[in-house]
């Protein structure tokens, strides 16, 4: 698959954050990571995750959201953090690609922010590169910088690999 | 006109089809009035449809083949094959319209005129003797006046060949002049109140219409009676049928409906089942609930509804069957055989999406049979039997699945020439063929490009075939299998589940997952435990259970899903050093006997819980790639679990069964992937399991205990003319005294001696390591090889028993001044294993573990003839040991032969390159006796 190549370039930045947006945020790894909220179909507290034998490891696995089957990707594996602990609480934040829903799960999950184009810039050269296969760019906040992922990637990259 | 357009495609190409499939009825029973009216009637109907429909093209061919129809009818045409191959061939030619028409909304460029001429001189040419020229021409009084437009040649050929036969039909009929005329002609032949061809009814308004309308009634009347309309043609669901035709109240009671919308229906009705078995699981745990009564009728009633939405889906497999006739037919003109074709249980039903999937493959299998499977006439005639031969296509419900099977009357499979395919493809060695059924061997058809066709012809033989069969089969959840009977035909059975939208699922469960396995696939369940009679026995890391006086392949569902030592699941501590082990296993087991084709395995769970009606969902895009897989689904408590697809199973444990060992291999320890080897696993003495590199032993041998003989205090038997010692494996293990004894051989040029042994258990590929030393004689150590705490036995002891001059005797006899050897191996099982072997050979050998210690040798100035050096070397590796050796000038002419479990064309020229004569792989003795034996001598007596 190279979908990779066949994606345009986002990383021009600026181009593609209209004046203002609206993103909800949430934490991987201490990490500040924004989705733009047009893009969330449901933030949950996943119950029964059903591991799924041999899938990628950034396959959570999947889970039953309201009597559709959607499988969980687990950013902090997708991005190379560490693992988290055993039975710590994650948050599952639904999304969907072609057509497919897909829950990432994260850490916890904050608020919606609504952030000025001004404040976003490109990725800095020196971003660790399983974060910069996904960024789009990096908003200021005040006290922090958020992450914007680009979800296509998250979902692309992981089939990439698979036929890889 | 869309509408009108669409459903006049529809209907039309209902109509040809069954045309084709009349005609071949027909062309078989030329005298059959019935058939011939009502294929007349319906290529009427398209005729006149497309009259109306303004279609020109279309409707000249049409017109032209109605034509040769007309005569036949009228009996002034004999029915020849050749004629009914021709209006076959138009048929074909509307179809391809009908598909461009489909495609862009307006026909083609183009027109037919060879095939409309040849039509017409069919008609004309074989017409003339038998022309009846005043016959009726006062029945359509009215025709010529109301063709508005027509400029030549009116007084056309009315296809029910009522008209004389004009020359001027060779003609072809232009865009500008359809309608009236022929539409007339179209009413007052058709014979009949089934009017199929009237679909434009909802155009109302046109002038056509209604004139065709009041001619139609006209004639309704009059020739009411002329023919008997085929009841089953009288296809329900059409509307406008029913409009026009108040008396055919069937048709009244039916509605069309659009398959999405059927789709839709299905896909609610499938949430609403996992809704109820989520609330039914609810309700199952409380004691009282005021819902269970409710409960219990929204239980029923969604059964119900189920059922009756399967229905609407539900189509006679028979539509997926009509074109066969057809194409059985042009096979049997194609190949020059005799063919019939026999279809019984055609209105067996099962859902559409299946059928649609199933026509296609059903397709080839019947080309298959006609071009493989049924021989020339000749050679039926010569082999006693009919000169026809039949293909029969058989479907029935079977549980919840559809069972059709294509049998045909040939010669059977070529057993001998898959045997010979499967060998020359590689599928398959020798050997294993020689272990296999005919059954099993027949199911070779099956695989990918495999076709025993000795000649591709253009039915078949190209070696695609039936492997996309059975992936196009397998992919909705059917099997497929053939069983054939040398010369008197083969049968092919494919089960497929009746729909694909929910099925039964047996849910199981290993290592506190849960999954679902298909019902389909399952055959029986069996429950094994260390004391029951089913017993899991392991064949080295192979599991099996005897089943019936039969051997059945098993696999671990936790090594299927490599769920091994992971997952929080394992809580007890016995099950994770089971799974550190493998071999060892939790004492109780079920076994759920699958089958997938021809092959029959076990999948080895945990638990099996009971059956539940799952929907099968497809999974994710990005776990497509796992073929174990078929689908997850929402259980009735909410969880969600994967569903097994067994064929995956079966192809991964079939495929992939060496991979598998690799990576095991690899989770011991990598490093020592290298010095992997074939053992032979025997057990002898006590139940410990016993090893002795494969390589050591000459051959396996059962003799007849009674043939043992004494002889200065030895066991001896004769063995190829020679007496052979017998050894036992120690002093206190008798051997047997009846019945059968086996023993290893070990042999070298002259003597040969055997070991007794009480059972040869396997060959085992594995590392070899020794983990304890031992201080028994005649054993090397203790190692685990394929799971198992095996003791590895030292032949050099055994030698020694059997001929305690052996090395001496050797030296003496076979080598004048004994070479010296040095054997650097750090491994002390190989140093112990080739040392006697090098001295079996007559060498003097000394053997050190490493590469220092060598050279300790050397500043000893101890000289050898030749340096046997291993390469993988703690400290000093093989190479830089050949270097420093050949940079010194104290050993520097010393041949030095490398081992190694390398057999790498780069080691080897490494190694030459660093100084080394020659490079054996490590196990292979001859190969270094034979190196040692040419290296030596080239260096000559120089040394």
């Amino acid at each position: 698959m190279t979908e990779k190549g066949m994606q345009p370039d986002n990383s021009a930045g600026a181009v593609n954050i209209a004046a203002k947006s609206d993103y909800v945020s949430m934490v991987v790894g201490g990490q500040l990571f924004g989705v733009p909220v047009l893009e969330v179909r449901d933030v949950f507290v996943p119950s029964k995750l059903a591991h799924v034998p041999m899938a990628p490891p950034e396959v959570a696995g999947v889970l039953n959201l309201r009597g559709r089957i959607v499988t969980a990707i687990d950013l902090r594996q997708r991005l190379g953090f560490e693992p988290r602990d055993e039975g710590v609480q994650v948050m599952a934040v639904v999304i969907e690609y072609l057509g497919e829903p897909y829950s990432l799960l994260v850490d916890a999950v904050g608020e919606v922010l609504s952030l000025d184009a001004t404040s976003f810039e490109r990725n800095p050269s020196n971003l660790d590169s399983r974060l910069r296969d996904v960024s789009e760019g990096i908003f200021r906040l005040e006290d922090k910088l958020m992450v914007v992922i680009q979800l296509d990637k998250v979902i692309q990259l992981l089939n990439g690999a698979i036929a890889a | 006109m869309d509408d009108l357009l669409n459903e006049f495609l529809t209907e039309t190409s209902e109509s040809l089809d069954v045309v084709d499939a009349e005609l071949v009825r027909f062309e078989k029973n030329p005298t059959d009035k019935a058939v011939l009216d009502n294929i007349f009637r319906l290529v009427h109907t398209v005729k006149g449809t497309c009259g109306f429909l303004g279609l020109p093209r279309l409707e000249s061919v049409a017109h032209a083949s109605e034509n040769v129809l007309g005569k036949f009818r009228d009996g002034e045409l004999k029915v020849s094959t050749e004629a009914v191959s021709l209006i076959l061939k138009s048929i074909d030619a509307i179809k391809t319209i009908l598909a461009e028409l489909e495609a862009n909304e307006c026909e083609p460029e183009g027109n037919d005129k060879e095939l409309i001429d040849r039509l017409n001189e069919v008609a004309a040419g074989k017409a003339i003797a038998a022309e009846s020229p005043v016959k009726a021409v006062a029945e359509n009084p009215s025709n010529e006046k109301k063709a508005s437009s027509s400029p030549v040649g009116t007084s056309n050929t009315f296809a029910d060949g009522e008209r004389k036969v004009e020359p001027v039909l060779n003609r072809d009929l232009l865009p500008g002049e359809v309608s009236l005329e022929d539409l007339e002609a179209a009413f007052n032949a058709a014979p009949g109140p089934d009017d199929d061809h009237v679909p434009a009814a909802p155009a109302p308004g046109t002038a056509e219409t209604a004139a065709a309308d009041a001619q139609h009634a006209d004639r309704m009347e009059k020739e009411e009676p002329a023919s008997q309309p085929d009841p089953k043609k009288a296809k329900p669901a059409k509307i406008d049928a029913a409009v026009k035709n108040s008396d055919t109240s069937i048709a009244n009671q039916s509605v069309r409906v659009t398959v999405d919308l059927l789709e839709d229906l299905m896909t609610m009705v499938s949430e609403l089942v996992l809704t109820r078995n989520q609330l039914m699981q609810i309700v199952r745990d409380q004691e009282e609930s005021k819902f269970k009564a409710p409960l219990e009728r929204l239980n029923l009633v969604t059964t119900e509804l189920q059922e009756g939405v399967m229905k609407t889906r539900m189509q006679p497999i028979g539509n997926a069957w009509q074109k066969l006739p057809r194409i059985v037919r042009d096979l049997s003109h194609e190949l020059g055989k005799k063919i019939e074709l026999q279809m019984v249980g055609a209105e067996t039903e099962l859902d559409r999406q299946v059928l649609e999937l199933i026509k296609d493959p059903l397709t080839h299998m019947i080309r298959n049979s006609a071009d493989h499977g049924l021989e020339q006439p000749k050679k039926r005639a010569a082999a006693g039997k009919s000169e026809l031969g039949t293909i029969k296509l058989n479907a029935y419900h079977q549980g919840g699945h559809v069972i059709i099977q294509i049998s045909d009357d040939g010669a059977g499979l070529n057993i001998e020439r898959i045997k010979q395919k499967a060998i020359s493809s590689g599928l398959a060695t020798e050997a294993e063929l020689e272990e296999m059924s005919d059954l099993q061997i027949g199911n070779f058809i099956f695989k990918a490009g495999f076709s025993t066709a000795e000649q591709v012809t253009s039915v078949s033989g190209r070696g695609v075939g039936m492997d996309v069969v059975r992936t196009n089969i397998e992919k909705i959840g059917g099997t497929v299998d053939v069983r054939s009977t040398t010369g008197k035909g083969s049968v092919f059975t494919v089960k497929i589940p009746l729909t694909l939208a929910i099925v039964s699922g047996l849910i199981v469960e290993s290592y506190g997952e849960r999954f679902a396995i298909p019902q389909i696939s399952v055959i029986e369940l069996v429950r094994a435990s260390e004391n029951s009679e089913h017993k899991i026995e392991m064949l080295r890391s192979s599991p099996v259970l005897r089943l019936r006086e039969q051997l059945l392949p098993l696999v671990y569902l936790s090594d299927v899903l490599r769920m091994k030592r992971k997952g929080p699941a394992i809580s007890d501590v016995d099950a994770l050093q089971n799974a550190e082990t493998s071999g060892h296993r939790p004492k109780d087991d079920f076994v759920v006997v699958t089958q997938v084709g021809g092959f029959r395995f076990g999948i080895v769970v945990e638990r099996v819980f009971d059956t539940e009606e799952i929907v099968v969902k497809p999974v994710a895009p990005i776990l497509r790639h796992i073929s174990v897989f078929s689908g997850n689904t929402i259980l009735g408590d909410g969880s969600v679990i994967m569903i097994l697809d067994p064929n995956g199973i079966a192809n991964m444990y079939n495929n992939n069964s060496v991979e598998e060992e690799e990576v095991k291999a690899e989770a011991v320890s990598p490093d020592e992937q290298d010095k992997k080897m074939s053992m032979l696993i025997f057990r002898a003495g006590d139940g410990t399991p016993k090893a002795v590199p494969l390589s050591l032993v000459a051959r396996l041998e059962e003799l007849d205990c009674a043939s043992v003989e004494r002889s200065n205090g030895r066991d001896v038997i004769q063995y190829r003319g020679q007496l052979m010692p017998l050894v036992r494996i120690s002093e206190n293990c008798p051997l047997r005294t009846e019945g059968r004894q086996q023993m290893l051989v070990f042999a070298d040029e002259t003597r040969t001696m055997g070991l007794a042994v009480d059972e040869i258990v396997d060959i085992v590929e594995d590392v070899l390591k020794i983990e304890l030393t031992t201080e028994t004689t005649g054993m090397v150590g203790t190692a685990v090889i394929g799971g198992a705490a095996t003791e590895v036995i030292d032949v050099s002891h055994y030698l020694v028993v059997a001929f305690p001059d052996w090395f001496e005797e050797s030296r003496k006899t076979r080598v004048k001044a004994a070479r010296r050897i040095l054997l650097i191996d750090d491994s002390p099982f190989f140093r112990n294993m080739l040392a006697p072997v090098l001295g079996t050979a007559g060498y003097k050998v000394t053997a050190v573990e490493n590469a220092e210690q060598a050279l300790a040798l050397r500043d000893e100035g101890i000289t050898f003839d030749a340096i046997v050096s291993d390469i993988e070397m703690p400290g000093i590796s093989g190479f830089e040991f050949a270097s420093m050796i050949k940079a010194d000038e104290r050993w520097g002419d010393t041949p030095i032969v490398a081992i190694s479990a390398h057999g790498t064309s780069d080691d080897f020229e490494r190694g030459r390159a660093v100084g080394f004569s020659d490079y054996v792989v490590k196990m292979d003795r001859g190969a270094l006796l034979r190196s040692l034996t040419e290296t030596l001598s080239v260096y000559g007596e120089a040394v």
